[in-house]
């Protein structure tokens, strides 16, 4: 593993984070959204893990942790909140959803 | 007793509650009125009291201060709720408290079957409640509280029946007036409070008064500080220029009258000059505009008071005049007179109107005195009580009012002048002629009233007995202060009592100059001269030839429409004064200054912010990939600086 130039990692991680983003901005799906949002997390993830295994220094790996957990509360609320409105609207479809407008 | 002191206080403010809150479900007229006097009654008894216990003291312990509570405690400032007793306070609170009762006494009977007669109780009592927090005041706090109360008791009371009509508008319109031009004087008092506070650093009587007697103080400054008081006395008091507003309250019922004009109000403001009369003193310059304001408005109501047909308005003018005379005596510095003036004419001047009440009541509401005469048989008891009054007030000897107004023309010469006694004198002389011309043309000569319409008759007994004590009084009232060419070593009792008062103001004034006995009796035998010159002139003229009267007033036609019109002082006011004001206010504060500019920037401002978020409201439209795409731009911004910037 060590042959492999951590360039290699980087460049994987940016590129899951750009399929991310764009993800987030383009997709209309409330669900796909969300999916995209933890794609940019694990992007950062293994750019955390990266960094840690090749500058010797465990704690990235310790913040992958904790973004992980983050992330599994979020997804639990953020499901909930999706289910919520789902119920309300009928519809995930986050152009019809603005009614936090004012 | 002295230090209950506070009970006069105390019970006129609960006679104010009792038949305030509760005086209309009473209705009975007996217990509201037994309520209303009762509690100045008491409130007399209780300054009668403390009187004697203060009589009983040496000279020089006889001024106490009664503390109650700490009312206003503010860094360096600190005012008790606190009252002085002393010789000054003590005579001006027998007065009040005095006459006060009679008058209250006698409305029982004026006011029956009036529809608000509960009211009107609440009312006096509360004025009674004011004025005494105003002479009774340790300090000059206080003592506003008073004179604002007043103030504001006057306006009630003066609009009291505030539907009626009166002269040109309504009785309303009098109050307010009097509400407004007193409010003048007001705010010269208060600017002389706050001068009085920046050099003294107090505002209680003791401190300030003997820091003034001590403290390196300039002239100019003390100059300053009288004049503002001056100002608010002349508002108070009804001097030159502030006068206007007395003869309106007219409007008032007659008691209001005889109240405000004779025992309380309007000699706040000579109560005021006399209590800080050390101040005064220490300003010669504002002591020649006091004497010079007092003598002038002297003369000046008492020519007014010539040809009015009001018998209230004669009366009102009057008072003008003898305000006058008492301020004349304060700025020679005969302070002791000019208290010994304001308690005679408490007691005739009331008396004058009550008296002009029970003609009015006797005579169904008329009050032109050309629609009187020959009253004398209908009302005995108020004829001969007013006689008594006239007598007084036209200084016949023997008479109350002989003794104080001769005192104060005494002193009028050997502090003023040659040139004051004569005006004075000469006022004397016209106060002598009006008031004897009201009472020839209101109980002498023919009846000129229609039998059928009115049918004269004397006052209830309620009415008729305080008449008779204030008569009593008006007979002996001056024999207290009998002066001292006759009496002797003793010198004037009343102006020895009130001599440790004046003690320090006396100290800084070194006016009197040496003058014989013999001058003192020459001046007093010549305006005794001119005052029987003036009861006879206006008796003969009044009762025999009445086309005397009627001549002179074709003959000097000029002169008695400018008389009548009073100087025209109320339509110069309005030109000068009134109408500048409503002009300016509408056109410049109102339409200008208000509804375009103000109105303009704030309506500016509302207008400039929500056309500023009309924009931005269209950035916030609730898509939250729009807001995410404006975050993702905002950190591609960030990082491509970050990297520039490396």
């Amino acid at each position: 593993m060590t042959n492999i130039p951590m360039e290699y990692y980087l460049v994987l991680s940016a590129f899951m984070f750009t399929v991310g983003v764009t993800g987030v901005l383009l997709r209309r799906n409330a669900i796909v959204v969300f999916m995209c949002i933890e794609l940019m997390l694990n992007s950062a993830n293994l750019a955390l893990v990266t960094f840690s295994s090749y500058l010797g220094n465990p704690a990235g790996q310790v913040f992958v942790f904790f973004v992980m957990t983050v992330a599994a509360a979020e997804a639990a609320v953020g499901l909930a909140i999706i289910i919520a409105i789902f119920r309300n609207k009928l519809t995930v479809n986050i152009d019809e959803i603005n009614i936090f407008k004012w | 007793m002295i230090d209950l002191i506070y009970l006069t206080v105390v019970f006129p403010f609960v006679g104010f509650l009792i038949n305030g809150l509760f005086g209309r479900k009473i209705k009975n007229e007996k217990i509201i009125g037994i309520i209303g006097s009762g509690a100045v009654g008491l409130g007399f008894f209780i300054t009668v009291m403390a009187f004697i216990e203060t009589l009983g003291l040496p000279a020089d312990q006889r001024s106490n201060t009664v503390e109650l509570f700490t009312w206003i405690s503010v860094a360096g400032l600190k005012i008790n709720a606190a009252y002085l007793v002393d010789q000054l306070s003590l005579t001006m609170a027998l007065i009040v408290t005095g006459v006060g009762f009679l008058i209250h006494v006698y409305s029982i009977g004026y006011m029956h079957g009036d529809k608000a007669f509960w009211r009107f109780f609440a009312y006096l009592n509360l004025f009674i409640f004011a004025m005494m927090n105003l002479i009774l005041a340790d300090n000059f706090v206080l003592l506003f509280l008073g004179w604002e109360g007043v103030g504001l008791c006057s306006y009630l009371l003066i609009g009291f029946w505030y539907d009626r009509k009166f002269e040109k508008g309504t009785t309303s319109e009098a109050a307010k007036k009097a509400f407004v031009v007193n409010r003048i004087g007001d705010f010269g008092f208060l600017l002389g409070m706050f001068l009085i506070f920046y050099t003294f650093d107090s505002l209680t009587f003791n401190e300030v008064f003997s820091k003034a007697a001590s403290f390196p103080v300039s002239e100019t400054t003390f100059g300053l500080i009288a004049l503002f008081l001056f100002i608010g006395a002349t508002g108070k008091s009804a001097q030159i220029p502030l006068y206007v507003w007395l003869p309106d309250a007219m409007a008032g019922p007659t008691p209001v009258s005889a109240l405000i004009h004779a025992a309380t109000m309007v000699t706040a403001g000579v109560y005021m000059v006399s209590r800080a009369s050390i101040i005064f003193a220490s300003a010669p310059a504002v002591m020649t505009v006091v004497a010079v304001i007092g003598l002038a408005t002297a003369i000046f109501a008492a020519t007014i008071g010539l040809v009015q047909n009001d018998i209230k308005k004669v009366l009102a003018y009057s008072t003008v005049s003898q305000l006058g005379y008492m301020f004349l005596a304060a700025g020679v510095g005969a302070f002791g007179a000019s208290i010994f003036h304001v308690m005679t004419h408490a007691f005739f001047k009331a008396l004058l109107f009550l008296g002009a009440g029970s003609v009015i009541h006797g005579m169904h509401e008329r009050q032109d005195i050309r629609h009187y005469g020959g009253l004398k048989k209908y009302m005995p008891k108020t004829y001969v009580t007013f006689l008594i009054a006239s007598l007084a007030i036209a200084g016949f000897p023997g008479f109350s009012g002989f003794f104080s107004k001769d005192e104060i023309l005494w002193y009028s010469y050997a502090n003023g002048g040659l040139f004051y006694w004569i005006i004075g004198a000469i006022t004397a002389m016209l106060t002598a002629f009006y008031i004897f011309r009201l009472f020839s043309l209101t109980f002498l000569g023919k009846e000129r009233f229609n039998h059928n319409e009115v049918h004269p008759h004397e006052s209830p007994a309620v009415m008729t007995i305080p008449l008779m004590i204030l008569a009593f009084l008006s007979v002996v009232g001056g024999y207290i202060g009998i002066p001292e060419v006759f009496s002797g070593e003793h010198g004037n009792l009343f102006e020895v009592w009130l001599e440790p008062v004046y003690q320090p103001a006396m100290e800084k004034l070194s006016i009197y100059g040496f003058h014989t006995h013999f001058e003192e009796i020459l001046l007093m035998a010549i305006s005794v001269a001119l005052a029987l010159t003036g009861i006879y002139a206006a008796l003969y003229i009044y009762t025999k030839k009445p086309e005397i009267a009627r001549k002179a007033s074709e003959k000097f036609a000029a002169l008695y429409r400018i008389l009548l019109n009073k100087y025209y002082v109320d339509e110069l006011y309005e030109a000068a004064v009134v109408q500048p004001i409503q002009k300016g206010s509408e056109k410049i504060l109102w339409k200008f200054t208000d509804a375009a500019v103000i109105d303009g920037v704030v309506n500016g401002t509302a207008r400039l912010i929500g056309g500023l978020s009309g924009v931005i409201r269209k950035i916030q439209n609730g898509f939250v990939q729009f807001y995410a795409f404006i975050m993702m731009m905002g950190i591609a911004i960030a990082l491509l600086w970050l990297i520039l910037s490396l």
